[in-house]
Formats: structure tokens, sequence, C-alpha cells
């Protein structure tokens, strides 16, 4: 022991942790009330479990091309929710004009593979397109620059899709195949449902075994630890960059795919809450890593539709689902004062 | 590969590039807006030269990057225009076989029409194609007068455009004063600049590019002195409109002195700033409006708003000292969005209104005078600003100010030299949102009420873009870039429709050509040039020929 | 190039004193425009003796007619969609009223406030105006109201439904503010009277988006509601934005109500419906609207469970409405994008029609009007007949007509069916 305790713990700490301490008791207090008032039945709970999953394994999808980018770059790409963005909402047209045909009805499975590799192509497409113009002439300029240039892409992305196709709202039109539920411990999850929760699972585990197991993974991850070593190596350090961004922005294309078959509609605006909530969760989890980022995801989705109902409810707040966005940021905050660096991240030196 | 592409192959990428701009600022749908927009009455519509302006811009730019010959320079830049508008043919052709419109909202016959001057198919796309090549080998001309006179005319060209357009704001502030009333008629049709009025601004702006004068230190000083008497008269020179456009021009430039501190001294990356200016307005809302059983006056609630302002930034320093860069960025972001979902709320709402936020909140009042009005108001902003730019200035040079310096280059080292990064950083974070706050009651008294919807992410993002354009850490550079980022989009608000998409271009732009600002910072100006240095070492051309792939 | 600019700045300060320095004393804000800069000299003796002075159009100058609707951001669909209303009642007008051109041009007032304040000053300081149309939410009329209306302009809103602006006494209650869209008060009323006597259901639930009109529509329901005997059993709110609407759903849930009412829009409104249909307890229950979710978009973003889903809507269907929206179509390239694009249509004829009533045509063609004589043949307007019914107002400017409807929407049909009043 070189310090007391008291040298140790600042009068700061002490009041950190007061916050900390008064978000804990609140939650624990709420979950409490919230459950003896018996408002809820069980059922509810499993339900709204489910929900926040299928929310969460997007979530985790568009994360993935926040923490690979800042991975490699360092850098948040603000961008991100339009690649989100551009992806269904090419992708609707596509989808209309397939079911108007029945082109759709008759070959489901060929019809959403299409759809699917398409947005995915075109969200990739998008994110390889910002890097370009926007972040790779700004390599090697202070992080405020492109984050800038990030934001201000944002913008003119969203913008020119709002005058490219229109202001309205578009809707996604219905697939037949995928209606209906199962029945599971007297809960009805439907088909949509387990197919999102299926198709970000199996994404995440290809994304991870590319990221891991592969030849260009390794260059990836190469490139994140030491660019200049990276490059004497012999590795392309612009085309894994570039490779980065076309897989984040794939990722993201598909989560766009699957979150508009559970909210099916689109439209130039329809990025920034999912793409804001996906970051969050990449920080949450520690921001640069790949599980972290599912994990953090994972967490913020179940959270975030559990959350209003269980912590606020019983404290008397009328419209607790208002503050569902509140409360994602709360448990944020909550989690950076006990581990700054995220559930899974290593603790970050950055200089500005 | 060495080897870099013939001109010829550079110019057809360029036309195909400017070609591809043309087309997208035609699917936005701003050719078609801005159709029966003239910029000179008769001779050139706003819609025209929007899908001009690329080809222009690439052929002067090819020409000057090339540096050929005068004919050669004037061929390449015809071919430029030319591919430009292949790409503009392509669209018409495809928009003559598919119905484009199912899917592309703008492509509709009469944005055609518009392109091929109204004449049949095949004679009006070979128009169009000798038209484009035409502006291409002007722009390319524009490169071979000499740069003295070059600049001059740049300027005038961008001077005439720019009274065409602001047509309507000139002749009403020209009304106002009397001698000049009647040169109205005769410098503006009704839509835009008479031929006269443009050759009349293009030669005065021409002119007054070409002039250079050395003027004595004291002729300097008057002059200044004149701009700060006529900055006092302004609402009255200008009439309420634009007083209105100054008030908010106002009240970001002082949030942007505050942001300043925070981001620019102590390099602290703050996304929620929004929040301390939503929470400035709301308290002095609960404490005015009558609605809440507020029953104080503007200046007593003053020092209570900019209190819990205060004691908010601390609440929002503590968690998030341990953190950086990025982590701060989110949840500084999250705390912006928690106190907007809370003022919207219906658990808060018997105390803040909710969602039908509060009104009839109290505007300053000094004896007799009352500052309600925009016209008015206007004082008072323009004295909290100096006080402001006292109050940053000042701290810039202080020990304080050296320290979060410190802090923003290098938080370990500073530390280890034995700096208390804690209070250091409680202490901007409190700065900053005392500036806010200032900010967000003037806010509340402008409109005499405050809504949820005011205080949405996008302000942030406002007040941070300033900062940047006008100069990171520079005083002046928060004016330069409230004026340019606030004002100008307010004076051009026909182009609300595209003002964030021209914010987000601008931006980008901006980035690539001036990370510095507008107004740098000198010790940031260096540290930029020493990146800049670096970078120089790659190979030049190679770099540029990439531009037009 | 900073000397340049400093030469330029001085050169033009030097100007601008002397124009001050010459200029009488420019007048305050409070000084009724009296005419209009283009204005000709009137050969006939025209004398305005209007209270709030008049405009002057000489004979080739056209009628100005300028928007405040929200136009850009996140919520423009609903002023975009306005002004193409406009547009098109402007095209059936031929582009004239009284044979001159209508000159239409506005501002953005994005739905706030504060860029509404902004917008409303721009406006007012152009003297050419007649009339203006917006604006688009009552937050934007709040605070643009008192320089419209201080400029003496006639403001007819198409979508403002806040009851505050028409009360009488009340202080955002301007002169020469009118409205086509619906009192929330009238609406709300209506719906709860449907739902309680005609559906007989007696328990429900709201929900709002935090948007004024959604807020004030739903408490005004649920307090007649009560009134009728009726349990409200939650009122609760979405954030526009969000998507998932479980965890408000299970807040509803709870309290098992036999019909949800939420007078939102899109895309939240289908998204409702949606995952309502698809709650064990909710599924049954009677889910209701209003004229925010009478949209094609509504059918095809809920897709089959739209089925029995019900809005309250103006009576807005009928062979002149569907003309309109074929033109409405072939313009604009796609069906109306939101919902009061009819009202302001209504809106451009109720002025059109003032204009004409009031307009002093001298031989060369040069017309006058008078503010006040608008704004006196405004409220005066009776039995108008709309693409929204058949219009009279108030003398506080409510113009929209009583009569709302309860429509029914079937899968994949639009317009949706009217059930009440038969």
């Amino acid at each position: 022991m070189l310090r007391t305790w008291r040298q140790r713990v600042t009068l700061i700490d002490l009041m950190v942790w007061a916050i900390g301490v008064a978000i804990a008791v609140v939650v624990v207090v709420g979950t409490i009330k919230t459950l003896q008032s018996g408002k809820y039945e069980p059922g509810v709970w499993l339900d709204l479990t489910f929900k926040g999953l299928a929310l969460g394994g997007v979530y985790a999808l568009i994360a993935m091309g926040y923490t690979l980018v800042y991975g490699i770059l360092k850098m948040i790409n603000f961008a991100h929710s339009e690649v989100f963005m551009s992806g269904p909402f090419t992708a609707v047209f596509l989808a209309i004009s397939f079911s108007k045909s029945g082109f759709m009805d008759a070959n489901p499975v060929v019809g959403m593979a299409l759809v699917t590799i398409l947005s995915a192509a075109v969200s990739a497409g998008v994110a390889v397109l910002v890097e370009r113009v926007a972040y790779r002439p700004l390599r090697n300029a202070p992080r405020l620059v492109p984050l800038i240039t990030a934001i201000g892409a944002s913008f003119f992305l969203q913008y020119a899709f709002r005058g490219l196709y229109g202001s309205g709202f578009k809707a996604y039109p219905t697939l037949r195949a995928l209606q209906g539920s199962i029945n599971f411990l007297g809960i009805q999850i439907f088909n949509t449902q387990l197919v999102v929760i299926l198709g970000a699972f199996v994404m995440m585990v290809v994304l991870y075994a590319v990221v891991q197991r592969t030849k260009v993974g390794k260059a990836m991850r190469a490139v994140s630890e030491d660019k200049e070593a990276a490059a004497l190596m012999g590795i392309d350090v612009d085309r894994v960059i570039v490779f980065t961004f076309a897989l984040g922005g794939a990722s993201a294309g598909i989560a766009g795919i699957l979150y508009i078959l559970i909210f099916p509609i689109a439209w130039f605006y329809m990025g920034f809450i999912p793409a804001l909530k996906a970051f969050t969760a990449a920080v949450l989890g520690g921001i640069g890593n790949v599980a972290g980022a599912f994990l953090g995801a994972m967490v913020l989705g179940l959270l975030e539709s559990v959350g209003p109902n269980l912590f606020l409810d019983g404290l008397g707040v009328p419209t607790p689902s208002q503050l569902k966005d509140a409360i994602a940021f709360v448990i944020l905050v909550f989690i950076l004062i006990f581990r700054p660096s995220g559930i899974l991240g290593e603790a970050v030196t950055d200089k500005a | 590969m060495q080897k870099l592409p013939s001109i010829w192959i550079t110019a057809i990428r360029n036309g195909l590039l400017a070609g591809t701009v043309s087309l997208l600022i035609c699917l936005f749908g701003m050719v078609m807006q801005f159709e029966q927009r003239y910029i000179i009455s008769g001779v050139v519509t706003m819609g025209q030269i929007l899908y001009m302006a690329p080809v222009f811009f690439l052929g002067y730019m090819l020409a000057r990057r090339l540096n050929l010959a005068p004919l050669k320079a004037l061929a390449v830049g015809a071919v430029t225009g030319f591919f430009s508008g292949i790409i503009l043919a392509a669209f018409i052709g495809l928009g003559q076989l598919l119905n484009l419109r199912s899917v592309l909202v703008q492509a509709s016959p009469e944005l055609y029409a518009l392109l091929t001057f109204n004449l049949d198919l095949i004679p009006g796309v070979l128009a169009m194609l000798g038209f484009l090549a035409l502006i291409g080998a002007l722009g390319a001309a524009l490169f071979l007068v000499p740069p003295h006179i070059r600049g001059a005319l740049i300027g005038a060209l961008i001077w005439t455009v720019m009274a065409g357009l602001l047509r309507d704001l000139i002749s009403t502030v020209m009304q106002t004063w009397g001698p000049v009333a009647p040169l109205i008629s005769w410098m503006f049709a009704r839509s835009g600049l008479t031929l006269i009025g443009a050759a009349f601004v293009f030669l005065l702006s021409g002119a007054l590019g070409f002039v250079h004068l050395k003027l004595p230190v004291w002729v300097v000083r008057v002059v200044w002195l004149l701009i700060a008497l006529v900055v006092l008269l302004l609402p009255r020179i200008l009439g309420v409109f634009l007083s209105d456009v100054l008030d908010t021009v106002g009240l970001f430039i002082l949030m942007g002195l505050g942001l300043n501190i925070v981001v620019g001294f102590a390099g602290l990356l703050d996304l929620g700033y929004v929040a301390f200016f939503a929470i400035g307005a709301y308290t002095m809302g609960v404490l005015t409006s009558p609605e809440l059983h507020g029953t104080l006056t503007y200046w007593e609630a003053l020092p209570i708003a900019l209190l819990v302002c205060v004691l908010s930034g601390f609440v929002l320093g503590l968690p998030v000292l341990k953190m950086r860069g990025d982590y701060l960025a989110i949840v500084t972001l999250g705390f912006g969005e928690i106190v907007r979902l809370l003022v919207l709320s219906d658990w808060l709402e018997p105390w803040l209104g909710g969602t039908q936020g509060i009104q009839h909140i109290a505007y300053p009042v000094i004896g007799n005078i009352q500052f309600g009005s925009q016209q008015m108001l206007y004082y008072v902003i323009i004295a909290f600003i100096l006080v402001a730019i006292f109050i940053a200035s000042r701290l810039k040079d202080s020990h304080l100010g050296r320290t979060w310096m410190a802090l923003r280059e290098d938080e370990d080292v500073a530390k280890a030299m034995g700096i208390n990064h804690v209070t250091t950083k409680l202490l901007a974070f409190a700065t900053g949102a005392f500036f806010a706050g200032l900010g967000g009651t003037l806010f509340a008294a402008k409109l005499s009420s405050a809504y949820p919807q005011s205080f949405q992410f996008l302000v942030s993002i406002n007040v941070l873009s300033l900062i940047i354009i006008g100069g990171m850490g520079s005083i002046p550079g928060v004016v330069v870039g409230g004026l340019a980022l606030v004002g100008l989009p307010e004076l051009l608000r026909e182009f609300a429709e595209y003002r964030y998409l021209v914010y987000g271009a601008v931006l980008v732009a901006m980035m690539l050509a001036k990370p510095e600002g507008l107004i740098p910072e000198a010790r940031r100006e260096l540290e930029l040039h020493e990146a800049e240095v670096e970078a120089v070492t790659e190979p030049e051309p190679e770099a540029q020929a990439g531009g037009g792939s | 190039m900073s000397k340049r600019v400093f030469v330029l700045v001085s050169m033009l300060v030097g100007l601008s004193m002397l124009f001050t320095a010459c200029a009488p004393a420019p007048a305050a804000t409070e000084a009724p425009p009296v005419e209009g800069p283009t204005s000709a000299p009137a050969p006939a003796a025209f004398t305005c003796t209007d209270s709030i002075g008049c405009v002057d159009i000489g004979p080739t100058d056209p009628i100005h007619i300028a928007y405040l609707l929200v136009v850009a951001g996140p919520n423009e669909t609903l002023g975009v969609d306005s002004r193409n209303g406009i547009e098109i009642a402007i095209d059936d007008a031929g582009g004239k009223i009284l044979d001159h051109d209508v000159k239409f041009d506005g501002e953005d007032g994005g739905c706030d406030a504060g860029p509404g304040q902004t917008a409303g000053a721009k406006l007012a300081a152009d003297n050419t105006i007649v009339a203006v149309i917006g604006t688009s939410c009552s937050s934007e009329a709040r605070a643009a109201e008192p320089l419209l209306s201080q400029a003496g302009f006639v403001t007819v809103s198409p979508s403002n439904t806040a009851p505050d602006l028409t009360e009488a006494g009340n202080a955002n209650n301007y002169p020469g503010y009118l409205r086509t869209a619906h009192n929330d008060k009238v609406q709300g009323a209506v719906a709860a009277k449907y739902v309680y006597e005609v559906a007989k259901k007696t328990k429900a639930a709201t929900i709002h988006d935090g948007s004024l009109y959604a807020d004030k529509l739903q408490a005004v329901f649920a307090e007649e509601f009560k009134k009728m005997g009726g349990t409200i059993t939650a009122q609760t709110a979405v954030d526009p934005n969000q998507t998932d609407m479980s965890s408000v759903l299970a807040d509803i849930a709870a309290g098992a109500p036999e019909m949800i009412y939420f007078p939102i829009f899109q895309p939240a409104g289908p998204l409702i419906i949606q995952q309502a249909r698809q709650n064990a307890v909710l599924k049954d229950a009677l889910l209701m609207g209003a004229d925010g979710l009478f949209s094609p978009d509504v059918v095809t973003g809920a897709g089959d469970f739209v089925e029995g889903f019900h809005v309250s809507s103006p009576l807005v269907t009928g062979a002149d409405y569907d003309a309109f929206v074929a033109k409405y179509t072939t313009k604009f390239g796609k069906a109306p994008i939101s919902i009061f694009h009819a009202h302001a249509y209504d809106a451009f004829n109720m002025i059109k029609a003032a204009i004409e009533k009031v307009a002093v045509v001298d031989a060369d063609g040069t017309i006058h009007i008078g503010r006040q004589a608008l704004r006196d043949a405004m409220y005066a307007t009776k039995d108008f007949k709309g693409l929204t019914g058949v219009l009279s107002c108030t003398p506080t400017g409510d113009c929209a007509n009583p009569t709302i409807g309860v429509y029914e929407y079937h899968k994949g049909q639009y317009p949706p069916e009217l059930i009440w009043p038969k």
C-alpha cells in the first residue's frame, strides 16, 4: 500500500460514484416497484425481450461499421447513418416492383436475396464513396477535421436522397412468405422477428470470421495496430481501408434490410436514430472491438425495449416510452462511469 | 504507370464528372425550382446558372491545372463541356425510353424540355452539347486573362449573381433609403436584375476588386469607427427581417464563443452543447412565464438561469472527466438528447410545459426601454457578445487558458506537469455552459416562448460547425463563422429546401480546402501546416489526376 | 485579399452612412404599409381609405401571394404537400387573379417557433404581399403571426389546429388570421362522440407524438370521452421518429382498453397499427387516427393490418377531390404525400374569391386592395364550396367545415370507406 485510501479517492470520485449509485438505486427501486404492482403479465417481459433482441441485432450490424472504421482510422464515421439509410431506401423501389410483378411471392428466397445483395451493395458503395471523397484526403489531418467532413457528408447524403427520390414515406411491401408467427413458451414470436435475430446473428458470425480468420481480416487488424508498420510489411493500406468501409457499409445495408422487415417504412431521415443508437452501442461495448459492439448492441436493444416499462413505470412516470432514448443514454453514462472504456474496451490513450 | 494520362483523357474525365454533378443538380430539383428565378431578367435564370456552374468551374480548373497554350486550353475546356453534355444527353435519352419519374421524382418532362431549349429531341440535344462546350471553353478562357484582372472578374461575377439572388432583400432595404429608392426600378426587374443593373453591379464590383489602395493608418482607424457606428445603427437601417437575422446570428455567435472555450481552448469535443442553451431558455421560461406562475423579470431571472446552467455544466462534467475523445462526444450528445426528451416529456409537463412549450416569457426591460422587439433585442445581444468576447479573450491568455491548451495538446503530459485536470475540465464545461445559457435566455426572450423542438441535436452541430469553419480557438473566427454559417443561409432562404444539402457540401469542401478555418488561430495554423508539409511530400500530379476519377 | 475586402466594406459602409444621413428617419415597423414599390402612379383618382392601408398593383404587375410552410427538414412533407395543393389551385385559376399573374413564393418556417419568426419577419417586410398561406405548425403561427398581422396581411393556415389561435380574447388570436384546418376542439369531440355513441366503446387509451397537434387533439378527445362517461385507461406518447412501439403498447395493453386513439402522423402511425395488431391484448381493439393518417401510405405501410383501422377526417372524398388528386399526380409525379393539400387548395381559392370581391380595378388594369376590406371579406366568407366541404368563417377565423366523417380502411384499398355519418 503506497497510499492510503483517502489519498487515492478524491472528492470528485465520490461525487461521480454518487451519480452512478443514484442511477442504480433508481433502476432497482423502479424495477421492484413495477414488478410488485403486477401491472404487466410475465409474458409481456418475454415478448419485450424478444423484440429487444431483434432490435439489438440490427444495432449490432450497424455498429460494426462504426467499430471497424474506428478500429482502423480512429475516427467516427458520422455519415454511417446515411450509409445505413441508403441501402433499404433504394431497395424499396426494387421490392415494390418485385411484389407488383408477383416475382417476390413466387420466388421469395431469390427475391429477398436479390434485394438484400443490392441494398448491401448500394450501402457499401456509398460508404466507399464517402471514404474516397471526404476522408482519404484528410488522413493526416487533426481528428476533428474528418469528423466535420463526416457530419457534412451525412447532411449532404441525407438531402441528396431526399432530392433524388422525394421526401415522402415509402412503404416496404409485405412479404407473404414471412407472415405468420410461431408459439414459443406461450409467447407469439413473429417470423420476421426470428429472421431478423437469426440474420443478425449469422451476419455477426460471418463478420467475426472475416476479421479473425481471413487474410484481409488479418491485414485489417495489422493496419489497425500500426498503419506504417503494416505498410512496410507490404500491406496496401488504402485498399484495406476501402475494404473496411465496404464491409461496414455492406453490413449496415443488410441491417437496413432487416430493420425494414420489422419496421416497413423508409424515408430519408430514417438513418439518424438507429445509427445514433448503434454508435452508442459501439461505445458501450468498447469502440473498436467487434465482440464488444455485438455485446453492447444486445444490451442496448434489450434495455431500450424492456427499460421504460420496467424501470420507470413503477416510479409513477407517465408515458415512460417517451423517455426510451434517455434511458439508453443514462445507461451509457452509468456503464462508462464504472468502466470508462466500455464493457470490453481496452484503455484508450488518444491525443487530440 | 508513372506516365500522366494525356490531357484529352483528363478533359473527358473532368467532363464526365462535371456532367454527373450537373445531372445531380438537375435531379435534386434545383434547376426546375429556380427555372423562373431570373438573375438577369430575360437573360439568365438561377436554374441555368446552377447546371452550368460545374461545367464552367471544371473548365476553369482544368485550364489552370494543365497550364496550356491559349488555343489548346480553349479546346480542352470545350471537350470538358462537350462530355459533360454527353452525360446529360444519355440521361435525356434514357428518360425517353423509361419512365424514370417513378423512381427519380424530379425527372419530369419539363426538365428535359428545359435542358434541350424546348427544341425537338435531336436538335435540342445537339444544341445542348454545343452550348455546354461553349460554357466549358468560357471557363477555360477565364484562366487565360491576366491574373489581376481575373480576380476582379471572378469577384464581379459572384457579386452580380448575389445581387440578382438577393434582389428582394436589396430592393426592400433600398426603399427605406429615400434618395436611392428611384434606383430600384432602374436596377431591378420584376425578377432579378435588369441588364443595366447587372452591368452596373458587374462594373462596380469589378472595379473595386481591381483597385488596390494603400490607406494611411488614420483613415483605417476612422473607417473602423464608422463601421462600429453602422453596427450600432444596423437595426434601424435594415428593418425587422434583417434585424431578426442578426439576432439569430448573434445568438449563435454567443454560443460559439462558449463552445470555442470547451472545444477550441480545452479540446473537449462536446456534441450536446444545445443542452445548456435549452436549460437557459427553460429556466428563464419557468421563472418568468405567468403560465407557469413565474413572477420574476428578465433581469431577476437571469442570474438564477445562469447559475442553473453553470451547475448543469458541472453535473455533465463530472461523469465525463475520465473519458476522452469519442467517448466524450457520445456522452455529451446523449446529454443533449436527454435534456430535450425531458422538456418534451409528459412527465415534466406540469413544470415545463411539455409538448405545448412555454409562452409569454419575459424580455429585458431597462427603465422605460423595452427590448422586446427584434430590433431592440439586437442591442442586448450585441452587448452580451462584447462581454463574452472580452471574457473569452482574457481567458485565452490567462493562466487558466494556458492550462486548457496544455490539456488539449497532451493530457498525460499536462497531468505530469502538475495540472489539476479535474478542476480545469470542469471549469471549461461550466464556462461554456454559462455562455450557452446566456444565449438561451435571450432566445426565449426573442421568441417570448420556448418549444422542445427548438433544441434539436442540429443546433449543437451548427455551433460546432461555425467555430470550426471560423477557425478553432480563434475568437474573430467565431464571428465570421456565425455570419457565414447562420447569416448567409438566412439571407438565401429561397434555398431553404436545399439548405442542408448545400450546408453539407460546404462543410466537406471547406475541410478539404482550408481545414484551419477562415480566420485561423496562429497556433493551430502552425500545427496544420506541419501536417501539410508531410502531406506535400506525396507525389503531387498523381494525387491530382485522381481527382477526376 | 483582406485589403480588397476592407476597401469594399469601407466603401459600402460609407455609402450606407450617406444614405442613412439623407434618408428621412426610417419609420419603425408600426407604420402600415401604404404602397407597393412597383406601383404605377394611379391615373384615376383612387384614394385609399382603408384603415390599415392598401396594396396597389400596377397593370402589368402580379398579385403576390406568399406561403409560410415547412418545406425543409424532417417535417417538410407537411408543408411541401400544402404548397403543392396551392400550386394546383393556381393552375386551376389559370395562374391569374383578376387578369393579373399570381406571384407565388414564400419561406420555410421549419415547423418551429424560431425559424417561423424569422420567416414571418421576412414576409412582413415585403409590402407587395396581399395574403400569406401558412403556417404549417401552430408553434410557427404563434411566433410569426404578430409580425404578419402587424404588416396588414391576411393569413390563412391550411394546417394549424391549436384552439388558442382562434379563441376569442386569447392573446394568440391575431387580426387577419384564419384557417381552413379544423380546430382540435371540433375534431376531438367528433371522434369521442363516434367512439362512445356509435362504436359503443367505453374504455379508451390515447397516444400523441409530442407534436402540438396530436397532444391537443388527444387531450380534447380524452376530456370529451370522459365527459360522456367513458374511461381513459392511459394517455401516453411516442417519439415521432420512434419505430419500435412495443413498450408504449405494453403500457397501454396493461389497461386493456377497447380502443386506442392516436391522432399522429407517418411513419409512426402505420407502425403502431401494425404492432398493435400483433399484440395479444390489443389485437382486437378499435384503432383510430385522425386526418394525419388519411393517406395512401397507410395502406402500404401497415399492409394487411390496416383492415378495420379508422380515421376521422373532413369529408374530402368526391369527384372534385378525385380530379384534384389526378392533377396532383400528373404535376408532381406522385400521389399527395401528406394531408393538408386540400385545405391549402381551399385557402388559396378563398383568398382569390375575397380579392375579387374587394379589389377596385382602374380602367388601365391597376388594382387596389384595401387590406382591412380584404380581411373583412375573408371573415365574411360564407357557404364557400371547397374541396374540404362547404366553408363558412367565424369572426375569429375558424373556416373549416364542421362535418367530420369517420372512415374505415380495408386491405389494399384507398381511399378508405366512409362509414359515419352514412
